[in-house]
């Protein structure tokens, strides 16, 4: 099967192929795979290449960086509580360290802990390391890591990651550098939700988190929530080999627009948040380039089970069917996404099960279904809004899709001003946007579980929840994957969610500025670039 | 004269009150509150509710309205639930930046869009009028972003010649200043020039027109002296008020200018103060925005008087 290994593959799908011919695939299923795989990399190209002339070239130490984010807003801050957005995850990553750190296959990689373990994936020992210090001078012990994991169960420090750690139950120093863990089921995913944003690590007792006191690679000089913040390098890191740059400047540039006339009048050396259809431009510039990261980040259009017109089976295969999935990847996406097949876990993660049948665009199908659900001749709302991802693009090219076939779709357009709050789950027929989550786990507990905070479509399944729990603590990989490979198709054929396609993460960047490699978490190197990258004159 | 300043302070007072007021219960009506805007997609029932205690939101709206009532006639406008801080320390570090940027175009848009003004109204019809006309309606009809990013493509991207983004915190300088401030500068007077030069031309003609300006010229005062020195003054009064709400446009209506340049101004606060539903920092904002409207108006009024002897008497 050696002429199988192109070099348009990633390790990834290399690493993937083969563990699907370990099980036994037929060729059949590894060509289809690899028509996916394809299908996938029409952007992967400059992935692929970005990550090798990162490993070429050798780190240049010094400079000051400038990075231009897609957000500003006074509600920024440091509380990593309360991180949102990619401005609030990079200035989190300049200035602390997590307990793990997701790599770009997502697996967790030892940072302030160096090593775990679990027999039963209920009670877990993690070892942290020693002689780290905090910015202030403090010494990073076992207090700092109960206070900064027990605090989101808190409900008064209202933390953004609560649902996160509800299966925490317990976390108890045993010495200076050792932390033991309980929790209230077994779950095999604690390393990499210790890994996410939110659960940075902060010294004991903080109550004023501005100060940006961590254990990071920069240290906090000046900040405004808003306009912008400026980190120098913290001499007394205690890991080698990093932090390139002198200090990092970061601010907010809400306009795609401006954000790029100013890289390409060269103001600053990194910057994100670019829609694909500005990519044609970035890549005729010479000293600009696209820095692309494919992730399981996707828009869903979402059909309440609850609702009596749209709640129906049929209706959700018809609206399925109806997905131009192709055309919605090539003209919204320009290419810069993969298709995918009315479930969430993206080609890019593990358990991701490429011998599913792909969902086509069929119109005979989608009529016989619509019809089955007794909608052709109404007119049923969709609600959407220009400012969630491009979800009022996908939209339309659904309802010109239904017209074709005489039913009749009423896009509702809202503003996308209190979106989250009042229209998202609220609507029995509307699109929502999930970022890329780093385990099967999460994402299947906080969308489709029966109990899920983001149960978009009200889908109640219980061999899918009983599932969810089997391979929770299912510690045979081969089960685990067959588990999660039938939660797969149980998600395409019977949830009220339809999924047309994962779409990359697209920053650009100085040519100058080098070192950058995808992590599938975010933009920007899963916005851990600060102590990765640096500037080559 | 003295007694109109004070009637207008008494109203101006009123006014702002009334403007606060409206905000805080029209912002009421908004979907979403700081709480659900903080919290976004991840809020749960626990969480929101601590979150509007710790703010104050669990509040009746009265008690909420008379202690922030209370707050400002002691000069506090109380704190930003977006963030922690206190509103003034928040107002205070770019109010001076939005006065600088007013106040820098103001210099270049009055002088310019006077001379051109009065320059084609002096000679309508000639081909310096035709241009002027052509140029200002270009300038007015244009919308503020595209002139901003054409003026950034031009002056930036492809001659180097300035920054593109206009980042004042790092400004150290005279020279410096004078760097960063030239494109939004130029970016935001050029709008207010059209519209200025206009509205002189437009006034400016009609009274060319008048018996008197014959007169004066048959006495023998060039065309210059009979339009500056005895047509300009019977119109300063309409001129004044209308640059005075075009100037006002300075302040409140620069938003595009301070998201495309990074500039941090006050208009994008306000802008962020409503998505993030941070009451205290929104009415801030809409109290000092009509106070400089107020004051706009106040000081038109006052050359509209001193300009005239008629009033000025009075």
């Amino acid at each position: 099967m050696t002429d199988f290994e192109t070099p348009r593959l990633s390790a990834r799908d290399m690493a993937r192929m083969q563990q699907t011919m370990k099980r036994g695939a037929s060729r059949r299923d590894v060509m289809k795979m690899l028509v996916a795989s394809g299908m996938t990399i029409a952007a992967a190209g400059y992935t692929a290449t970005r990550a090798t002339t990162a490993l070429a070239s050798t780190p240049v130490r010094g400079g000051d960086l400038r990075v231009a984010g897609s957000s500003a807003s006074t509600a920024e801050g440091l509380d990593p509580s309360k991180f949102r957005n990619g401005t609030d995850y990079s200035r989190g990553f300049m200035i602390y360290n997590g307990l793990t750190f997701l790599d770009g296959d997502l697996t967790p990689q030892p940072e302030l802990a160096t090593d775990w373990s679990s027999s039963n994936g209920t009670d877990w020992t993690f070892n942290l390391r020693s002689g780290v210090t905090f910015h202030d001078g403090r010494p990073f012990t076992s207090e700092d890591v109960v206070f900064s994991i027990l605090r989101h169960k808190d409900p008064e420090t209202a933390s953004r990651a609560r649902s996160y750690v509800a299966s925490i139950q317990d976390v108890v120093a045993d010495g200076e550098h050792t932390v033991k863990i309980t929790l209230s089921e077994p779950n095999y995913d604690l390393p990499v939700i210790l890994g996410t944003f939110n659960l940075l690590i902060t010294p004991a007792g903080t109550t004023d988190f501005n100060a940006g006191i961590g254990t990071g690679p920069y240290k906090l000089e000046a900040f405004e929530p808003g306009v912008r913040s400026v980190v120098a390098r913290n001499e007394e890191y205690w890991k080698d080999g990093k932090q390139h740059v002198d200090t990092v400047e970061y601010f907010g540039l809400t306009d795609e627009s401006s954000r790029l006339n100013a890289l390409r009048a060269g103001e600053f050396h990194l910057t994100t948040g670019i829609n694909p259809r500005s990519t044609p431009l970035i890549q005729r510039e010479e000293n600009i380039e696209l820095f692309v990261t494919q992730s399981g980040t996707f828009s869903d259009v979402a059909m309440q089970k609850t609702d009596s017109t749209v709640g129906s089976d049929d209706f959700a295969l018809g609206i399925k069917h109806l997905l131009q999935r192709e055309t919605i990847q090539g003209s919204i996406y320009r290419d810069f996404a993969s298709i995918a097949n009315d479930q969430p876990i993206a080609p890019t993660m593990k358990y991701h099960d490429p011998s599913i049948e792909q969902r086509e665009y069929d119109p005979e199908k989608a009529k016989f279904h619509l019809e089955r659900a007794g909608v052709m001749g109404q007119t049923v709302p969709l609600v959407a809004s220009a400012g969630i991802a491009n979800t009022l693009d996908i939209a339309l090219i659904l309802q010109q899709a239904g017209q074709e076939i005489g039913f009749d779709i009423d896009v509702q357009r809202v503003p996308v001003d209190g979106y989250w709050s009042n229209v998202w789950m609220k609507v029995p027929f509307g699109f929502g946007t999930i970022t890329q989550r780093p385990a099967a786990d999460m994402i299947f507990s906080l969308c489709y579980a029966s109990d899920g905070a983001y149960n978009s479509s009200k889908w109640e399944n219980a061999q899918f929840d009983q599932m969810l729990l089997q391979a929770r603590v299912e510690t045979d990989e081969d089960k685990r994957a067959a588990l999660y490979s039938d939660m797969q198709q149980l998600v395409r054929d019977e949830a009220g969610t339809g999924i047309p396609v994962f779409f990359s993460n697209i920053d650009a960047h100085a040519t100058s500025l080098k070192g950058l490699q995808p992590i599938p978490t975010g933009n920007m190197m899963g916005y851990a670039f600060a102590e990765n990258v640096w500037i080559e004159e | 004269m003295i007694s109109l300043i004070l009637k207008r302070l008494v109203l101006g007072v009123l006014t702002l009150w009334l403007v606060a007021t409206l905000v805080f219960w029209v912002s009421g009506a908004l979907p979403g509150d700081a709480a659900q805007s903080i919290l976004g997609q991840d809020a749960t029932p626990e969480t929101l509710a601590a979150l509007r205690s710790q703010m104050g939101l669990d509040q009746p709206e009265i008690v909420r309205y008379w202690n922030w009532l209370k707050g400002i006639l002691q000069g506090d406008f109380g704190v930003s639930l977006a963030n922690g801080t206190p509103v003034n320390d928040v107002i205070a570090s770019r109010l001076p930046n939005s006065l600088l940027l007013a106040g820098l175009s103001t210099l270049v848009a009055i002088p310019v869009s006077l001379i051109l003004g009065i320059a084609s109204a002096m000679k309508p019809n000639s081909v310096f009028d035709r241009l002027t006309t052509f140029l200002s309606i270009l300038a007015l009809s244009t919308p503020s972003f595209l002139i901003a990013t054409i003026i950034v493509l031009v002056f930036s991207v492809w001659s180097g010649l300035f920054p593109a983004l206009s980042n004042i915190s790092r400004v150290e300088t005279i020279g410096g200043l004078f760097r960063v401030m030239t494109l939004p500068v130029l970016a935001l007077s050029l709008s207010v020039i059209g519209q200025m030069a206009r509205m002189t031309r437009a006034i400016l003609i009609t009274q060319l027109q008048e018996p008197y300006v014959e007169t004066a010229m048959l006495k023998g005062a060039s065309r210059l002296r009979a339009t500056v020195l005895h047509a300009l003054p019977n119109v300063a009064g309409p001129i004044v008020n209308a640059s005075a709400l075009s100037l006002n446009a300075l302040i409140s209506g620069v938003v595009f200018v301070e998201v495309i340049f990074a500039y941090p101004g006050l208009t994008k606060l306000m802008v962020d103060s409503v998505s993030s539903r941070d009451l205290p920092l929104m009415q801030a904002c809409a109290v000092i925005f009509c106070a400089g409207f107020l004051v706009l108006v106040l000081i038109a009024d006052l050359i509209a008087i001193l300009a005239n002897p008629k009033l000025r008497t009075e």
